[in-house]
């Protein structure tokens, strides 16, 4: 049981390259921290800084009121779980799981018991004897993860551990995961590039960009007010609309608030509603439907404006200029070619500086 | 058509026999030689079938050797070969692996530049540098010895060039999980790299068991006495005689004696072999 704190984290490489810019996380005891970014943003060596299997070169990371810095990764209490699961070929289930205990002395009866427990929770019993190149890739996965359970350490490490499987075993996987460490209560940092991942399992969601934290909190808080556009467009599937508030069409929608002054304004597919009329003091955009796309429940309509506009900001995930996506419930949809109407109301509009980088209450 | 790639089929099997059949012949006249009489093979009237002298002639020579001006049992050469065989090859995987894990393991001070000068020795084999290596092995009295006859061919980088390239395509990740379950840098070597370069080691021990066997003219130079001798010197001392007729049975025998370790040894690892292609790890 152990509080995870960063302070002023950086890392800088020998060669110049500053991949870590000074991070400042904390994440409390039992909690499910989620680190998420695009790739190249920082996330994985962040934690294999956490980990000790990076040098951290300015700041600090403490660990249960620890400074852990100085400290080899087999004395920090952490177990890691690797994207390809690292699992050693050529030992048996059983051994992958005990070489850490066996390595620390302990004793053979209690890492008997230590392996049975985790095998019993992770329906690996009947396994034990195998080799690796012998399981499925979510049996791989649950070794793994069993590796990590018998240490019983203060904190548990997942550096894109799904990555690597099928859809649906993802998805089943990532349930369990998040049962595995509500049961056991330890305090875990999992790295994803995927958002939905880290919506469902973060208690504490860190969305990251270029070695640098753009905001830390509440995956619905993040949800629902983005600080920046980056984690406007990044979190949220599919991505925020964004587009610039220059056009006349919608500088004159906006006028009369703070607002009007804003940069760059945002709204989500699924708070756009096709309507004839304007919402009292919300925005209207008149559309050409262009593409339809049904999947069963809701239904994706994707629509150019009539007044092309400048790129608003390079982000992953953004659309291109002049084209927004409406999501509606149901398989009710316009025609391809159709023109349409649709309004967002004043509550669901999201507002940036020029620049992207800082958010604007309406 | 089926005619036509039957016809094919027989002209490939027949060129293979004929491959074969060149391969395979000195062999087996070597083996009929030496179960012959000397005075036949020295009229030139050698039967293509086997004689009649096979116990005997192969008694003598491995027990007692020629009766001419070496008379060295070629037991005990083969001994003196095996012997050899097994220290460069064991000699040279044990160095290599280790040389291979640091230069690909640690980061230390020159290690570039030494992975080069060891990269270099490939260019400078025993054949290259006879004298100086020459000189330096009689100055540590090491003539006439074992360690003589195996320490110059046992540093090579062959090896070590092989074990690295291995080394670099085992996953970071494995290191990495090692270092978190606690295991230091002769854990890891010794629980995790070992076993993973089983094969790679199988391999290469038949590869340098034969090229071990195989060496002559090194032992020529470091060995005079004759207990020390090769069996690959042996042979060649054998044919050359002042004072007598040649004896060719000996000398046959002794050249299929030399023949049966190589095969032996390829023949048993090669299942090992087969079995590590199979089962692939990592």
């Amino acid at each position: 049981m152990a509080n995870v704190t960063l302070r002023n984290v950086r890392k800088t490489y020998p060669g110049g390259f500053e991949a870590i810019k000074g991070v400042d996380v904390d994440v409390g005891d039992g909690q499910f921290c989620v680190l998420v970014g695009p790739s190249g943003c920082g996330k994985s060596t962040l934690l294999r800084m956490v980990a000790g299997l990076e040098t951290v070169t300015g700041g600090e990371i403490d660990i249960g009121g620890r400074v852990v810095n100085g400290i080899e990764p087999a004395d920090r209490d952490i177990a890691m779980v690797f994207q390809n699961y690292a699992l050693y070929p050529h030992m048996s289930v059983y051994n992958n799981m005990a070489y850490g205990l066996r390595n620390r002395g302990m004793a053979e009866a209690e890492i008997r018991t230590r392996v049975d427990e985790a095998a019993r929770v992770l329906e690996l019993t009947s396994m034990l004897e195998r080799k690796p190149r012998q399981l499925s890739g979510g049996q791989r996965q649950r070794v793994a993860m069993g590796r990590a359970i018998v240490r019983q350490p203060k904190v548990f490490l997942f550096d894109e551990p799904l990555s690597n499987l099928d859809a649906k075993l993802r998805i089943a996987m990532r349930v369990e995961i998040r049962k595995l460490q509500r049961r056991l209560n330890t305090t875990s940092i999992y790295v994803t590039h995927d958002q939905l991942e880290a919506m469902t399992l973060a208690d504490i969601l860190v969305v990251m960009n270029g070695g640098q934290v753009e905001q830390v909190g509440n995956p619905l808080a993040i949800y629902e007010k983005p600080a920046t556009t980056f984690v406007a467009s990044f979190i949220g599937a599919p991505p925020m609309n964004l587009m610039s508030t220059r056009p006349e069409e919608i500088r004159s929608q906006l006028a009369g608030s703070a607002a009007a002054d804003a940069g760059i304004l945002g709204i989500r597919p699924e708070d756009f509603v096709i309507t004839d009329q304007t919402p009292d003091g919300g925005v209207a955009l008149p559309l050409t439907v262009e593409a339809i796309e049904r999947v069963g429940a809701e239904t994706f309509v994707y629509g150019s404006r009539e007044q092309e506009e400048q790129r608003v900001a390079a982000t992953p995930g953004e659309l291109p200029p002049g084209e927004i996506i409406v999501r509606i419930p149901g398989t009710e949809a316009p025609a391809i070619g159709q023109k349409i109407r649709v309004a967002a109301v004043r509550a669901k509009l999201h507002l940036f500086s020029a620049d992207g980088r800082t958010r604007l209450e309406a | 058509m089926v005619e036509e790639e039957g016809f094919r089929r027989y002209v490939a099997h027949i060129i293979l026999w004929i491959g074969i059949a060149i391969v395979a012949f000195p062999v087996y006249l070597a083996f009929i030689a030496s179960t012959q009489d000397n005075a036949v093979i020295a009229n030139g009237q050698m039967s293509l079938l086997p004689g009649g002298h096979f116990f005997e002639t192969y008694y003598q020579t491995i027990f007692v050797g020629t009766s001419g001006s070496t008379r060295e049992p070629v037991g005990n050469m083969m001994l003196n070969s095996l012997v050899m065989a097994l220290l460069i090859a064991v000699g040279k995987i044990a160095i290599s692996i280790i040389s291979a894990y640091a230069i690909v393991y640690f980061r230390f001070p020159f290690r570039m530049p030494i992975f080069w000068l060891i990269f270099i020795t490939l260019m400078l084999p025993v054949e290259v540098r006879i004298y100086p290596t020459y000189k330096i092995v009689a100055d540590l009295h090491m003539l006439d010895s074992y360690a003589g006859l195996s320490l110059p061919l046992i540093a090579s980088a062959t090896a070590t060039l092989l074990f690295r390239q291995f080394f670099m395509t085992v996953p970071d990740e494995l290191l990495e999980a090692s270092r978190i379950d606690g295991a230091g840098p002769f854990r890891f070597f010794w629980d995790t790299l070992l076993p993973l370069s089983r094969t790679n080691m199988a391999a290469l021990f038949v590869i340098l068991f034969i090229l071990g066997w195989n060496q002559y003219l090194w032992p020529l130079l470091i060995t005079t006495r004759d207990d020390m001798q090769t069996i690959q010197v042996g042979i060649r001392k054998m044919i050359t005689t002042t004072d007598a007729l040649t004896e060719w049975p000996i000398v046959m025998a002794t050249a299929v004696l030399a023949m049966l370790p190589p095969v032996f040894v390829v023949v048993v690892m090669q299942k090992l072999f087969v079995r590590g292609l199979v089962e692939t790890e990592k």
